[in-house]
C-alpha cells in the first residue's frame, strides 16, 4: 500500500435522526501517516461522524471503506467491536471513558484483549496454567510499559485510573487506544481541558505517533493551535455539510470558513455583491 | 482545623427550634392517622378509638430528639448524650400508656447516645489529623488478607473436630458455606461483570432439580450428576443471557427477577415432570468414593464405617457433606481468583466499568456477558446439586425470590467483588440468625437492622477493596 492510498474513504455519508439531518452527504478521505482534522462550530456533526465511523451509529446512507491488511473493510456493515478488532479503527472519547476502578496497567492490558484471548485459548486453556498465555501476557505488559513511558504515566501504572488527573486520563485513553494496534486513531477533542503545557506535550505525542508508528490520525478539535500546527489536512463542517477541505493554510483563508465561525456581516455581503 | 474544634460550640437557638418544629410537624402529620386512630373490636362491633396522648408524647419525643441531633451536629456532645440516656431511662421505667412509646423512647435515646459518641470520636480523630477510620482499616486489611485467608481455611478444615462443634454447629456451617458458595458464584455475575441478577436462585433450582430428576430417572450417582447439574445451569444462564444482552441496571434486574420467578412457576406447575408442589423426595445421598453412609449397606457392598473400621454414627455423613461443600466453595473461590487474571475476567471487569469503551477496544460484549452469566450460573448449579443431595428432598418452596434476595444481600453487603466480604457477610447474615433462632420474631428484625447499619456506615460493603490483578512495579506497592 503506498503512502498516499486513502486509508479511510468516506463517501456520501448521511445521518438523519428523525427529521434532523446531522450529517448531509459528507465525503472525505484520510491518509496513513497524516493527521486529518475535522473542525466546525458546535453542533456541526463532528462527533456524529466519529460515531458512524466507529459503529456506534449506523449511517442512514453512505459507504465507509477502511483499508487494512491489504483488504477493504466496509465499516457501515461491521458490528462496533469488530471495527476496532478487525478494521483497526481505535478511538478516544470526548467525555473520557477510562475504566476508573481498574489500574492504569490493567486498562492497557484490557485493550489487548483479542490478542490475549487467542493466546490463552479463550481463557479456557490458560485456566489450567498451560499454553503460552504467560509469555503473551508478558509481551502485553511490555507493550503497555512502552506506551506508559510514551505518555509519561509509568510511575502511576498501579494506581486506579479514576484517581488520575484529567490530563493524565486523556493521555491514558490515547495509550489505551494505541495498545489495540490500530491503523487509524480517532481522537475526539484530545486537547479539551488541557493547559497550554499539556497541549504542547499532546502535539508532540501525536506527531510521534504519526511519524514513528505510521498510522493515520483523525482528529476532532476546537483548539485551533492544535489543529493549525498539527494537521496535514483539515475538513470543515457546518450544519452537517462540508464547507471546506484542504491544508490548514487553505482552510484558514477560506471565506466560507470565516463566515461559519464569525458570522457574516451584512455590509460585507452587500459590499461583495456590489 | 484545631482552632475550629477548640472553639466553644456555637448554637443558633432559633434555627434549632425551627428545624425541630418542622420535624415535629411532619411526624405529627404522619402519626395522627397512623397512631391516633385505632379500630377495636368489642362484642362483635367495631369502634374507632383515638389515642391522642400517645401522639402528643411521640411528637414531643421526636421534637426533643431532633434538638439533640442538631446539637450533636453543631459540636455539642455531652448534653445530647445525657439527655438521650435520660429519655431512654424514662421510657424504660416510667409507666407510659403503650409499648410503642417505650420502644420509641428507649430506641431513640440509644440512637442519640450512639450518634453523639461516634460523631465525637470521628471529629476528634479528624481534628488530630489521623486518617479516617476506613482508610487505616483498608490498609491493614490488605496486609492481613493472606494470613486471614489461610487461618480461615485451616479453621474450616478442623472445624468438625473441635470440641464445641456438635451436629448443630456443623449443620449451620454447611448452610453458611452453601451461601458462601452461592455468593461467590453470584459475585462473578454481579461483582465482576456488573450485571445485577435478581434471579440467581433459578440456577440453584435448575442444579437441584437436574440432580434430583437425573438420579431418579437414570439412577446416576451424585458424582456423575454434579457436573451435569453445572452444565444444565450454565445452559440456562445462556438462555437468560440472550434476551437481556442490551439491558442494563434496573431493566436488567427486573428481567432477571422475572426469569427467576418463571423457573419457579414452571417447577410448580409442570407436575408430570417435576411432581409440582409436592417436590421430589428420596434423592440419593452422596457416597464417599462408592462407600455409602448407611448403617446396614445393601448386600455385597461395604459402607463407610465398615471400611474404615469405625463405629457407625450419623454424624459421619454430616461431616462428609461439610467437607464436600467446603471443597466446592473453595473451587469456586479459586476459579474466580484465577479467572480475574485471565482475559475473560479482565473483560468482565472492564464491561462493568464501561461497556462503550469495551466495544471501542474490540471486546465482543455478547460473548463477554454470556460467559459471565453461564459461568456464574454453573456454580449456582453445583450448589443446587449439593443442596438436593444434602436435603434429600426439594420442592419449589426452596427457590423463592427471598433466596435470590438473600444471596444478593450477601454479595452486596460483603462488598461487590470482594471474596472475603462474601464470607463475612454470609457468616453475619446466615450464621448469626441461625444461632440466635431463640429470639424468634426479632431474628428478621435484626437482619434488617444489620443491613441498614452496614449500608449506612460502609455503603460499598463491609470489605470493599479491589487489588489490581497485575502490577508493573511489583513489590513497590505504595
Amino acid at each position: 500500500m503506498s503512502g498516499d492510498a486513502p486509508l479511510l474513504n468516506v463517501e456520501h455519508l448521511t445521518m438523519r435522526f428523525g427529521g434532523l439531518v446531522a450529517i448531509d452527504d459528507l465525503s472525505f478521505t484520510a491518509a496513513t501517516r497524516q493527521i486529518t482534522a475535522i473542525i466546525g462550530p458546535n453542533g456541526a456533526g463532528k462527533t456524529t461522524v466519529f460515531n458512524c465511523l466507529t459503529g456506534f451509529y449506523k449511517p442512514t446512507v453512505g459507504r465507509l471503506t477502511m483499508m487494512r491488511n491489504g483488504r477493504p473493510w466496509l465499516l457501515e456493515q461491521l458490528e462496533d467491536y469488530r471495527i476496532s478488532r478487525d478494521a483497526g479503527v481505535a478511538r478516544t472519547f470526548q467525555n473520557i471513558r477510562v475504566f476508573p476502578e481498574m489500574s492504569v496497567l490493567e486498562n492497557l492490558i484490557v485493550a489487548q484483549h483479542d490478542k490475549l484471548m487467542k493466546a490463552s485459548g479463550y481463557s479456557a486453556i490458560a485456566l489450567f496454567g498451560i499454553g503460552g498465555y504467560r509469555a503473551a501476557e508478558r509481551e502485553a505488559v511490555e507493550l503497555a510499559r512502552y506506551w506508559l513511558e510514551r505518555v509519561d504515566l509509568l510511575a502511576e501504572a498501579d494506581d486506579d485510573a479514576g484517581s488520575l488527573s484529567y490530563g493524565a486520563q486523556r493521555r491514558l485513553e490515547i495509550a489505551r487506544a494505541m495498545c489495540t494496534d490500530p491503523a487509524l486513531l480517532c481522537l475526539d477533542e484530545p486537547a479539551a481541558g488541557l493547559n497550554p503545557r499539556e497541549t504542547g506535550e499532546l502535539n508532540k505525542l501525536l506527531a510521534e505517533i504519526r511519524d514513528e508508528h505510521g498510522i493515520g490520525l483523525l482528529l476532532i478539535e476546537h483548539d485551533m493551535s492544535v489543529v493549525m500546527e498539527m494537521s496535514d489536512h483539515v475538513i470543515v463542517l457546518d450544519y452537517g455539510r462540508k464547507i471546506s477541505d484542504g491544508t490548514p493554510e487553505q482552510v484558514r483563508n477560506d471565506p466560507a470558513v470565516i463566515r461559519a465561525y464569525l458570522g457574516q456581516e451584512e455590509d460585507a455581503v452587500y459590499g461583495e455583491g456590489a | 482545623m484545631a482552632s475550629l474544634a477548640a472553639a466553644p460550640p456555637r448554637i443558633d437557638v432559633a434555627a434549632t427550634i425551627k428545624e425541630a418544629l418542622m420535624t415535629a410537624f411532619v411526624s405529627a402529620a404522619l402519626l395522627v392517622p397512623l397512631v391516633g386512630f385505632r379500630i377495636t373490636n368489642r362484642g362483635g362491633d367495631q369502634f374507632l378509638d383515638t389515642r391522642w396522648t400517645e401522639v402528643a408524647i411521640a411528637v414531643a419525643l421526636i421534637f426533643i430528639g431532633r434538638v439533640f441531633l442538631v446539637l450533636i451536629r453543631s459540636g455539642s456532645y455531652i448534653l445530647p448524650a445525657v439527655g438521650g440516656a435520660l429519655v431512654a431511662a424514662a421510657g424504660w421505667q416510667v409507666g407510659v400508656p403503650s409499648e410503642f412509646l417505650t420502644v420509641l423512647a428507649v430506641a431513640g435515646g440509644l440512637v442519640i447516645i450512639l450518634r453523639a459518641g461516634i460523631t465525637a470520636y470521628t471529629e476528634k480523630r479528624a481534628a488530630s489529623g489521623a486518617p479516617a477510620i476506613g482508610d487505616g482499616f483498608a490498609d491493614g486489611y490488605r496486609k492481613a488478607l493472606p494470613w486471614l485467608a489461610s487461618a480461615l481455611i485451616v479453621f474450616a478444615l478442623v472445624l468438625p473436630f473441635l470440641p464445641f462443634s456438635g451436629r448443630h454447629t456443623i449443620d449451620i456451617a454447611i448452610l453458611v458455606l452453601t451461601y458462601i458458595m452461592l455468593g461467590w458464584g453470584l459475585n462473578i455475575v454481579v461483582g465482576l461483570a456488573g450485571l445485577l441478577d435478581l434471579g440467581y436462585v433459578a440456577f440453584y433450582a435448575v442444579g437441584a432439580y437436574s440432580y434430583a430428576l437425573l438420579a431418579a430417572a437414570f439412577d446416576f450417582s451424585f458424582w456423575v450428576c454434579l457436573p451435569l447439574a453445572g452444565v444444565f445451569a450454565g445452559f440456562f444462564g445462556i438462555i437468560l443471557g440472550f434476551p437481556v444482552l442490551r439491558l442494563r441496571g434496573d431493566y436488567l434486574a427486573i428481567v432477571t427477577l422475572g426469569f427467576g420467578e418463571m423457573i419457579r412457576v414452571i417447577l410448580l406447575n409442570w407436575v408430570s415432570f417435576t411432581n409440582g408442589p409436592d417436590g421430589v423426595s428420596g434423592i440419593p445421598r452422596p457416597s464417599f468414593f462408592g462407600l455409602e453412609f448407611k448403617r446396614y449397606p445393601p448386600e455385597g457392598t461395604e459402607s463407610f464405617h465398615q471400611f474404615f473400621g469405625l463405629e457407625y454414627s450419623s454424624v459421619h455423613r454430616v461431616i462428609f457433606l461439610y467437607y464436600l461443600i467446603l471443597i466446592l466453595a473453595l473451587i469456586t473461590n479459586y476459579f474466580t481468583r484465577r479467572i480475574r487474571t485471565l482475559p475473560v475476567g479482565r473483560a468482565w471487569e472492564a464491561m462493568r466499568e464501561d461497556e462503550i469503551a469495551c466495544r471501542s477496544l474490540g471486546i465482543n460484549p455478547r460473548n463477554t456477558k454470556l460467559s459471565a452469566f453461564a459461568i456464574g450460573a454453573m456454580f449456582g448449579g453445583f450448589a443446587g446439586a449439593f443442596f438436593a443431595t444434602r436435603q434429600g428432598f426439594i420442592s419449589p418452596e426452596s427457590f423463592t425470590f427471598l433466596e435470590s434476595a438473600i444471596i444478593l444481600a450477601v454479595v452486596v453487603l460483603g462488598g461487590m467483588g470482594s471474596q472475603m466480604g462474601v464470607v463475612l457477610a454470609a457468616v453475619v447474615l446466615i450464621g448469626l440468625p441461625e444461632y440466635i433462632r431463640d429470639l424468634q420474631e426479632y431474628r428478621m428484625l435484626a437482619f434488617g437492622a444489620g443491613m441498614v447499619l452496614i449500608m449506612t456506615w460502609r455503603p460499598r460493603g463491609l470489605l470493599a477493596h479491589r487489588d489490581p490483578t497485575i502490577r508493573l512495579n511489583a513489590g513497590k506497592s505504595s
